[in-house]
């Protein structure tokens, strides 16, 4: 019952290896994006105008209601149909980047409105400048509760990058998927992408938690 | 061709997958539920075998993808002598995943009840069993609908990943559909909407609903 | 709100004896709720007036309106004989802009119920933050300035301290510090001692007594210490419904207050203690 082979194992682990960096790298990519974007869509619902918080919300409700998948499918298609070719790539890291945006905008809410009223009327008795504000009082503090969201989602795009692989983006899935038609086997493959990313996920899930008490710490916090 | 037109001719295929995501929604829920209060009980035990066992589960299912557990489902679970035809893989995968997280979900909930009503019914000689069943888990059920909301959205998403294994579901219709039209923005749009309409119009106004049962039933409305 | 009548109201306070403070029929709504309704209150340089009154009177308003952390709906306010709420603008009062309001800002200084220190700077770098990044001090003037204010307040050996690592008292210390380095003409004090532990009240009103006999700032106080408001205030207003119902020298209101409901709320306070 456990056919499973060693020397197969160590022919295809480079290739792997190789796709993990992939892997790696559309997530960071996508992060990257989901870490800015998320950032302007809790602002702008921040903003005095009704509209744009209106629109903004709505359209945040719309991503993480809707499977990422379909929306990786959709990004993808759609450009084509009105003429605008989108490569892969391309295509993959705006779905998971909007995605993820989505997500950690509500995040950064969460920590935002965390911030008590007291702080920005401190903020105001000593003429502090709204930039100054935001950069010097609030978003330190509001930093911090917002850390474990932020590494869950770090954590997350990371795990949600195999979906690329239905638009043919590199990366481990679709390298596994590849050397299982290649081969007929299936097992070697599909185990050993399930380890790296347990061999992954897990240390940074627990470093993440590290990083959050290292600097609750350098803030003063606790 | 006119969305009017396209819709005449392809409603049909997109309402019966839809009708198939709403049904693999409803079985992964009910796995999943199952899971986590068993899970999230095993990880409160004294028995470190107990706690162990729902440990290894929980960080197994958290720590890899959803696609990855269900490709290892179908393709290398029959290596082993079990083979789940494509539909049961399907909600099985989507069912054990969201299952982990509504785990850790459950136990946060559990202990998240008032020490006091520990220390009550221990005052009373309730058995710890009786104790969980007639005092905690009932309080925690209130505690741990809000999360269950969010869960069940993520759940219903993940039930379009059975497209890939062939499960003729909403997202493996419209991706046919696509293919042979290439009509992308019709197929995919008309998904994203479906999809959000079961999100925020079904299982957000279930679980309001379900919450203020909840909460009339403890008699705390 | 926009077409109010100001014509009324002078561009700027002129003469010999200009109030640094002063509230020109200023009026305050929530809504349908007027919590302040047409109040007149003028607040000499130097002189310390402290606010009594009932929960709800409106005390802590008429000190949010003053720092600008509230807006107000009618009348106009003055702080040093210029407009706070409004800006001269072609001859007339209209609404003050964020440009107008920070350079008013600069005269007034706040010390608030719950402190509000910025928990992610020490004590010294709360005091320095806003004379540095403000009012543009080089950093060693304001830092040597700051330690001096700690050093007042008794807070020197604290000050590498966050906040969190600090009582009430000392928190509430600090503060004060904070507010002084802003060199403000005007400070505010809301029940500063309302969230400390008896034993600590006295550690914080030492050091505002000590700002009342050395240094000749305005002062607007809200308490309900009665016998520390009788010690130090020059005057005391005591509110009530949004109105000042009775004030006068702190022996005279205390001693032989004159309207009924400042008698009413006087031995009730006597009694509670
Ligand atoms: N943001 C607000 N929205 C609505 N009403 C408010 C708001 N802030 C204050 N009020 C109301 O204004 C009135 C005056 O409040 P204020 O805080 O000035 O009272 P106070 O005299 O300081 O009372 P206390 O002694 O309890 O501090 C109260 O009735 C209060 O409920
Ligand atoms: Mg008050």
């Amino acid at each position: 019952m456990f056919d499973w082979r060693w020397d197969f194992t160590w022919q295809i682990l480079p290739r792997l290896v190789i796709a993990t960096g992939n892997t790696l790298m559309a997530a960071g990519f996508g992060y990257a994006i989901a870490v800015v974007l998320g950032l302007v869509f809790a602002l702008a619902q921040r903003t005095p105008s009704r509209t744009l918080t209106f629109v903004v919300r709505e359209a945040v409700e719309f991503i993480r209601s809707t499977p990422l998948v379909l929306q990786i499918f959709f990004v993808f298609y759609v450009g084509p149909q009105f003429g605008l070719r989108l490569s892969p790539w391309t295509a993959g890291m705006i779905a998971i980047g909007l995605h993820y945006a989505a997500y950690l905008s509500e995040v950064y809410r969460g920590g935002l409105d965390s911030v008590p009223k007291g702080q920005w009327e401190a903020a105001t008795s000593l003429n502090l400048s709204t930039t100054r504000t935001y950069f010097r009082v609030i978003i330190p503090q509001a930093l911090p509760p917002s850390l474990a969201g932020m590494g869950n989602y770090l954590v997350g795009i990371f795990k949600d990058t195999p979906m690329l692989s239905v638009i043919g983006v590199a990366e481990l899935m679709h390298t596994a998927t590849a050397i299982g038609s290649e081969t007929y086997r299936y097992l070697e493959p599909y185990t050993l992408v399930g380890l790296i990313f347990l061999a992954i996920s897990l240390p940074t899930a627990a470093g993440i938690r590290v990083f959050e008490r290292w600097v609750r710490r350098k803030l003063g916090l606790s | 061709m006119s969305y009017v037109e396209f819709l005449s001719q392809y409603g049909d295929r997109i309402l019966s997958g839809t009708l198939v995501t709403m049904v693999l929604t409803v079985l992964a829920a009910a796995l999943a539920v199952a899971i986590a209060l068993a899970a999230g009980l095993m990880r409160l035990a004294p028995n470190v075998l107990v706690r162990g066992t729902a440990t290894v589960y929980i960080e197994i299912f958290r720590g890899t993808s959803l696609l990855v557990q269900l490709y290892w489902i179908f393709f290398v679970l029959p290596l082993f002598g079990i083979t789940l035809e494509k539909f049961t893989a399907g909600f099985v995968a989507v069912g054990m995943n969201l299952g982990a997280y509504g785990a850790e979900v459950v136990r946060g909930a559990i202990l998240s009840v008032p020490k006091g009503q520990w220390e009550a019914a221990l005052a009373i000689n309730m058995s710890p069993a009786t104790r969980m069943r007639r005092v905690i888990l009932p309080q925690a059920l209130l505690i741990m609908l809000p999360a269950w909301g969010n869960l069940l959205i993520e759940l219903l998403k993940g039930t379009a990943l059975v497209a890939l294994i062939a499960v003729a579901d909403l997202m493996f219709q419209v991706k046919q559909i696509n293919g042979t039209t290439f009509l992308s923005a019709e197929t995919f749009g008309t998904a994203l909407i479906i999809y959000y309409i079961l999100a925020r119009f079904m299982i957000t106004p279930f679980m309001r609903w379900l919450e203020r049962f909840m909460l009339r039933k403890v008699g705390r409305v | 709100m926009t077409d109010e009548d100001l014509s009324g109201f002078p561009l700027a306070l002129e003469g010999p004896d200009v109030p640094m403070v002063s509230f020109r029929t200023v009026t305050k709504r929530y809504g349908e709720l007027v919590v302040l309704d047409a109040l007149n209150l003028d607040v000499a340089e130097g002189e310390m007036v402290t606010v009594i009154g009932p929960s709800g009177s409106g005390k802590t308003t008429v000190l949010r309106m003053l720092m600008t952390l509230e807006t107000i709906n009618g009348g106009v306010i003055y702080v040093d004989g210029k407009p706070l709420t409004h800006m001269p603008r072609n001859g007339r009062l209209v609404r003050a802009d964020s440009r107008h309001l920070r350079q008013m800002r600069s005269n007034i200084g706040m010390c608030f119920q719950h402190f509000n220190l910025f928990p992610h700077m020490t004590a010294l770098e709360n005091c320095m933050e806003g004379p540095v990044h403000v009012l543009g001090i080089p950093k060693a003037e304001a830092r040597a300035r700051s330690e001096e204010l700690l050093d007042m307040v008794g807070m020197a050996d604290k000050r590498d301290q966050h906040p969190s690592r600090l009582s009430g008292g000392q928190q509430q210390r600090v503060a004060i510090a904070r507010a002084l380095a802003m060199r403000p003409k005007v400070m505010l004090f809301d029940e500063v001692t309302s969230a400390l532990d008896p034993e600590v009240i006295g550690e914080v009103t030492n050091v505002i007594r000590r700002l009342v006999a050395e240094h000749n700032l305005t002062m607007l106080m809200v308490t309900h210490q009665m016998g520390f408001a009788k010690d130090i205030s020059d005057r005391v207003c005591f509110f009530y419904g949004g109105r000042i119902e009775e004030q006068g020298a702190p022996d005279e209101l205390f001693g032989n207050p004159q309207k009924e409901r400042t008698q009413q709320f006087l031995s009730a306070v006597k009694e509670a203690n």
